[in-house]
């Protein structure tokens, strides 16, 4: 432990008397560990970010999308989910509070002389409960709409802007595919969602989108639930299965054209996705790492040569193999480890910085773990790259290391 | 001459070979060598005739390739480097022609460094190299680099720091060498003083007015003990 102590303060001492040398000697690492909390600042806010819209959807929901398998993708047939199949869960499974459609295009709506391309989704009265998202002002989408067909609709706050509608559109007719909508409210503002704003829609009931668009274009459709019981979600699921897979025709052998998932599911194959960049990147990173490493022996071994006269000094002072290897090893991984530091706030104010260019980018966060590898990492590469010069260091007999010029 | 408990050096054949077959060199061959606690002694003799060996062999620096050699009752050929390392701590004292100071650190830090081997805490340290600052007369150079005091500073500065471990034996080579003659006289001054508190001491040396200060002048020539005479008189 004392000789631990003395070895820190010697290399603080050593470390601090070449600021220059010891800068370039950990720019490797700096540079390493900067690249690799920056990534992991990135992926964990997006992370953060997608999470926190999934688990808009709650715990209690159910996601049904249409899936292609891969022969029938092969074969130039795509599943799509219709209103029939909505129609059979709605009537033959048990057990959902609410059930939503949502149809999604991309259309041009005008107002005045404006126009702006902005998402049409269809659906019904029941989405607010589903996503978790409401009218701010106005109303939103009922029964009655959707079942009369009636030509209304809700829109996101920057399509207001983007139209130029008055501050208060509520009222206010919009041009979309040539029939007017009137608008009877305004969502909540959701804001944007890795760089793309959530708040740029137009909302209309399904069975008025489905009038306004060609008779034999059926639109893809999303269908969202929430179950009443979440104890019962995977029964429920199951349920849908079935019932799907009989309403759909699909024999026996064939495989599901679609896809039930819960929420927890998508977190999760979020998380998949995540760790695979994460791991990509540290890939990378490790290269630099190594890079850094190098230069630190490199470093070292050319410290050793320049101090050999030292290191004869301190032998004949008494200094043991022993402490003149801690000494020099020290010195190597303090160097690392430095390097680490500076680049763990480097990395995280790069991330920070990239992360603000980025409209809405949640709190850039720093896990822990991200911390204790990034100082830890360094501290191996300091010790694994600081042992070969160390040794040399040690096994130098005091009396050539004395009479070294 | 007879074994006394106060014999600090005992080395019966003494050889040292460096290289091997056709080419090697023998340094030293046969010295036979006693040194007794509170002795001065000025080492003499034409350059290459082995004394700075004899001093490195002494001072446990190196080990003699024949011959046994007892430190302090102790038989060198029978230690571990580990135990090596602690003699060159605890037992013995280097001053060099060179100085040999660690360039980096100040005057105060040179002289704890020996310490530190030894494990005494930083207080501690503090304290005895102050003190050993002081034995030499450089209690106020204490912060100042070796680049910023005269040789003979210097000089009196490694010695503070062979003394700060309390050595039983301090060895010289060529302590004066580079030296001007006043500084020559604080560093003599010096060993008479250390040689008056009881520890032995031993000088490599080329000039004859060194030697005359000692009690005992021994003349190695090709690697042999020639003359080996006490003197009556001390300067």
């Amino acid at each position: 432990m004392f000789t631990l102590i003395e070895s820190l303060r010697a290399a603080g001492h050593s470390i601090v008397a070449h600021p220059l040398r010891s800068v370039l000697t950990t720019f490797g690492v700096v540079v390493g560990v900067a690249a690799v909390v920056a990534v992991v600042v990135l992926t964990q806010g997006f992370r953060t970010a997608l999470a926190e819209e999934f688990v808009g959807l709650g715990s209690n929901s159910l996601s049904i999308r249409p899936y292609t398998p891969r022969e029938d993708a092969l074969a130039g047939r795509f599943a799509r989910l219709t209103p029939d199949d909505l129609e059979a869960i709605r009537a033959r499974v048990h057990g959902i509070a609410h059930i939503t459609p949502l149809a999604k295009s991309r259309e041009e709506a005008r107002y005045g002389s404006q126009a702006a391309i902005t998402e049409v989704r269809g659906t019904t009265h029941t989405y607010p409960p589903v996503y978790n998202a409401y009218a701010g002002a106005g109303r939103f989408l009922s029964l009655a709409d959707d079942l009369n067909r009636r030509r209304v609709c809700v829109i996101g706050e920057k399509t207001v802007e983007n139209l130029g509608l008055p501050q208060n559109p509520i009222g206010e007719h919009i041009a979309l595919a040539g029939e007017w909508l009137k608008i009877v409210g305004v969502m909540e503002r959701k804001g944007d969602l890795g760089g793309f704003s959530q708040d740029d829609h137009i909302t209309l009931p399904y069975r008025t989108l489905r009038s306004l668009s060609h008779p034999h274009y059926a639109p893809d459709l999303l269908i969202q639930l929430t179950v009443e019981d979440v104890a019962q979600l995977d029964a429920v699921a199951d349920r849908i299965r079935t019932v799907l897979r009989d309403v759909r025709g699909i024999e026996r052998d064939a495989p599901d054209t679609f896809r039930v998932e819960t929420a927890a599911e998508i977190t999760a194959a979020l998380d998949v996705f995540v760790a695979a960049i994460t791991a990509l990147v540290g890939g990378l990173v490790s290269i630099s790492l190594l890079v850094g490493g190098v230069g630190i022996m490199n470093i070292m071994l050319v410290s050793v040569t320049e101090r050999t006269r030292e290191i004869g000094i301190c032998k004949a002072l008494g200094a043991t193999r022993g402490q003149i290897l801690l000494q020099f090893l020290i010195e190597a991984a303090a160097l690392s480890v430095l390097g680490g530091i500076v680049g763990l706030l480097a990395g995280m104010g790069l991330g920070a910085t990239a992360g603000s260019a980025i409209p809405d980018f949640p709190g850039v966060a720093v896990p822990l773990w991200a911390i204790a590898l990034a100082i830890g990492f360094s501290a191996f590469v300091g010790l694994a790259f600081g042992i070969l010069p160390a040794l040399r260091a040690a096994r130098l007999s005091p009396i050539e290391a004395l009479r070294y010029e | 001459m007879t074994a006394s408990p106060a014999q600090v050096v005992r080395m019966n054949g003494i050889g040292r070979r460096y290289g091997s077959g056709p080419q090697a060199v023998d340094a030293l061959r046969g010295v036979d060598l006693a040194i007794h606690s509170n002795e001065y002694i000025a080492i003499i003799g034409s350059s290459g005739s082995g004394k700075s060996t004899l001093m490195n062999l002494i001072g446990c620096l190196d080990t003699p390739t024949a011959g046994t050699y007892a430190l302090n009752g102790r038989d060198v050929a029978e230690i571990d480097e580990r135990e090596l390392a602690r003699i060159r701590n605890q037992e013995v004292g280097f001053v060099f022609q060179t100085f040999n100071l660690l360039a980096r650190m100040n005057a105060l830090r040179n002289v704890m460094q020996p310490l530190i081997y030894r494990g005494v805490p930083l207080h501690q340290r503090r304290e005895r190299a102050t003190t050993a600052l002081e034995r030499v007369g450089l209690a106020d150079r204490a912060t100042h680099l070796p680049n910023q005091l005269s040789g003979g500073q210097r000089q009196r500065v490694a010695i503070a720091r062979a003394l700060a471990g309390e050595p039983s034996l301090l060895l010289a080579d060529e302590p004066t060498g580079n030296l001007d003659s006043t500084s020559t006289e604080q560093v003599l001054t010096l060993f008479d003083a250390v040689h008056a508190s009881g520890q032995a001491v031993i000088v490599v040396t080329h000039e004859a007015s060194i030697a005359e200060r000692c009690r005992r002048v021994i003349e190695l020539v090709d690697g042999r003990i020639a003359r080996d005479e006490r003197q009556t008189t001390a300067g």
